[in-house]
């Protein structure tokens, strides 16, 4: 057994580094990190969403709400790339992602989940985070081929917190397992600490608490208090408007595409306005 | 701070969700049983078993095992050498098709490409500078992968069955180039192509297109250097972008894979592994010309992965030789190899569509040790006053990792 006895400590979780960023953001805590001017996205006639301007404060959640269809992943589609915005711009610590390739927004420092679960799902939960984690590496071709000292640093690297993401959110457990076959809330929770890996500056989750039981998403909305905690920033969709209101820092509210409120949550929710968008969608769920 | 997950009672409903997704798996029961016998055995173990299984690949064709060879109709060492090109073909093949999941129909263009590189430069019938036929290969390599990344430039925003038909294009063109470009010389094609140095102790050279031993030996090399330097791919940050560009070439994209390069590094390491077979069968045969470069034998290499198991190394190894050796050893068959194949991918796709060799790729250069920490970390749980082995599931929510954190916190 010539390999047992390697010091097992050289992948030993590290406690004290946590899962805080490891890089320098711009912008000082409560500065604007990212922000969102006028942006506007159309399909064919339908305009998805119209002329929406907001800021995401350094170190905030900021909940995005709104009723099914209000234009919420449509916004995250046009800030991550996956949409063109026909007018407006998403500024990053003041640089324009704008035409930027999406890989090259997500390096840049915006991650994200996505509504409908979409992981890597033949490759390990640890493997998934890898793929997130090597957003930040460069090992090419010539390098992983001759097993150049970088990649070994990076695959180091991997394990020590790739392990550490999936503790953080939960999930170590079934590091191994194949993504496809992990329960559905750890592929939510697998979700977070793929988006988590390419070590963001802002994080975007896109309604990371569908599916779940009432205590489930409360447990949910804790680890995302306990993300923001580590020196993360937030953009948080969620549909559920009381379950935001415990978590965000401040609200903007998409009906129609439309920004309609952007405020603390305890104004939120007195605003008239919010109320009335409300209202048909309480109608709605009683159906449901 | 020390409970960084604040998710209880979510894995309590999932423990049991587990459970029912494990018996969807118990499919791969005896697969997997046979994967965890192998990850449990120790490096050397592995190292000595598979130094065994190489020394019996090299010795096939001196054994040549009664009821497996392929004589009388075929000599049995030649045999072996077409097995072997064909393994490596899929090897090469894999890449684009198992790792990447890019389909590609034309990889028999990369092939010609291969062995015209070898005929035009070493051929008494061609007007280039000859070089030695051992420089070829490399040259070879060089030129598919040009070849490759000017196929892939423009075509590798396409998807799916767009990319297929547009490879099956290339394919095609390349063949009919071959018939058209009068330097290429169509039909009469070259004949006495180089071929690698050396002689026997009677002074008669050793590699001839009627001695297939020394080139089954040097396919045989080249397919170990390939696999593992694949295999250090594989484990890296490039194969682990391959599969994640397979299994959601947009999330992939999103997750800061730079998806394109990565597909073009795919197509160019294919393409030059296909260009080294081609190159390798042009100097056995000893002779190259259109006619061996059809649609047909592009479907039979991608046959090959199919069968063997797509993304698996091994898999698509032993694929290549299956799909090479079955109208060899069975040559009352031979002429209905297509229609044969052909059924055997559909029962297969029905019954077995992970292939006859599934595995799991390993993506991580220290997969095997995380694999190990992580069988120790929920070992020893028990002697610090945990449930008794085997009683309860996992406590809710109880990360291993994380409890053992926690307790290491605590003292
Ligand atoms: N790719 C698309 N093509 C056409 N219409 C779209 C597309 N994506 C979203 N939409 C439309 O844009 C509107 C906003 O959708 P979406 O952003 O998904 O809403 P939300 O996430 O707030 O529920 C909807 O009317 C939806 O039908
Ligand atoms: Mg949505």
């Amino acid at each position: 057994m010539p390999e047992a006895q390697a010091p097992e400590q050289e992948f030993a979780i590290n406690e004290e580094a946590a899962v805080a960023p490891e890089r320098e953001i711009a912008v000082s805590e409560g500065e604007p990190l990212v922000e969102v001017t006028d942006l506007t996205v159309t399909f064919g006639g339908l305009t998805a969403l119209d002329h929406v301007s907001f800021d995401i404060r350094r170190g905030e959640i900021l909940g995005l709400i709104g009723p099914n269809g209000a234009g919420k992943t449509t916004c995250f589609n046009a800030m991550t790339g996956v949409y063109r915005a026909s007018s407006g711009d998403v500024r990053l610590e003041g640089q324009t992602l704008l035409g930027k390739k999406k890989h090259q927004i997500t390096r840049a420092g915006l991650a994200r989940t996505f509504q409908n679960i979409r992981l890597f799902g033949e490759m390990s939960a640890l493997e998934n985070v890898a793929v997130g984690l090597d957003a930040r590496h460069r090992t090419g071709m010539i390098g992983a081929m001759l097993r150049l000292p970088r990649h070994y640093r990076e695959e180091k690297q991997i394990i020590e917190r790739g392990m550490e993401l999936l503790d953080f959110v939960g999930i170590a457990d079934r590091a191994l397992h194949p993504a496809r076959d992990l329960p559905y809330g750890y592929q939510r929770r697998l979700e977070i600490a793929r988006a988590l890996a390419t070590d963001p500056k802002l994080l975007c989750l896109d309604e990371p608490a569908a599916g779940f039981n009432p205590a489930e998403k409360e447990e949910l909305m804790a680890l995302i208090r306990t993300v923001r905690d580590e020196g993360y920033t937030v953009l948080l969709i969620e549909h559920d408007m009381k379950l935001v209101m415990g978590v965000t820092d401040r609200i903007v509210v998409l009906e129609f595409g439309k920004k309609i409120a952007d405020d603390v949550p305890s104004a939120i929710q007195q605003d008239p306005a919010v109320i009335a968008a409300y209202l048909g969608e309480e109608a709605d769920d009683v159906d449901a | 701070m020390s409970n960084h997950s604040p998710l209880g009672s979510v894995g309590a409903t999932q423990t049991a969700i587990g459970e029912e997704l494990a018996d969807v798996t118990k499919k791969h029961k005896r697969t997997a049983a046979l994967r965890q016998w192998w990850n449990d055995r120790s490096r050397l173990q592995q190292w000595l078993m598979l130094l065994v299984v190489v020394a019996l690949a090299y010795l096939l064709p001196v054994i040549n095992p009664p009821l497996i060879t392929t004589e009388p109709a075929n000599d049995f060492a030649i045999s072996c050498f077409n097995m072997a090109l064909y393994a490596l073909v899929a090897l090469g093949l894999n890449v684009v098709v198992g790792q990447a999941g890019l389909l590609d129909l034309g990889y028999i263009g990369f092939f010609a490409v291969g062995a015209y590189v070898a005929a035009l430069w070493t051929s008494s019938d061609s007007t280039f500078v000859h070089i030695p036929y051992l420089a070829t290969l490399p040259l070879a390599m060089i030129v598919t992968v040009v070849f490759g990344i000017a196929l892939g430039l423009p075509t590798l925003r396409l998807r799916g069955d767009y990319l297929a038909i547009v490879t099956l294009g290339f394919g095609e063109i390349i063949r009919l180039l071959a018939t058209i470009i009068p330097g290429l010389k169509g039909n009469t094609g070259f004949q006495n192509l180089g071929r690698p140095p050396g002689t026997n102790a009677d002074g008669e050279a050793l590699f001839t297109a009627s001695n297939g031993l020394p080139w089954y030996w040097l396919v045989v090399t080249i397919i170990i250097i390939v696999a593992v330097l694949l295999g250090n791919l594989e484990r890296s940050r490039v194969g682990r972008a391959w599969i994640a560009i397979r299994e959601d070439e947009d999330a992939a994209e999103i997750m800061g894979v730079p998806t394109f390069n990565f597909k073009l590094a795919a197509f160019g390491t294919g393409a030059a592994i296909g260009g080294l077979a081609g190159a390798l069968m042009g100097g056995q045969v000893g002779f190259v010309n259109n006619q061996k470069f059809d649609v047909p034998t592009s479907i039979l290499f991608l046959a090959a992965v199919v069968l063997g198991g797509r993304g698996n190394k091994v898999g698509v190894i032993l694929g290549g030789a299956i799909v090479a050796y079955i109208p060899l050893r069975f040559t009352e068959l031979a002429a209905y190899k297509y229609l044969i194949f052909g059924i055997v991918l559909v029962l297969l796709m029905i019954f077995r569509p992970q292939g006859l060799f599934p595995a799991k790729a390993h993506l991580l250069t220290y997969g095997s040790r995380i694999r190990r920490w992580v069988k120790k970390e929920q070992a020893p749980a028990q002697p610090e006053g945990g449930p008794p082995p085997g009683s309860a599931p996992p406590a809710p929510g109880g990360s291993t990792a994380q409890s053992t954190r926690r307790a290491r916190k605590e003292t």
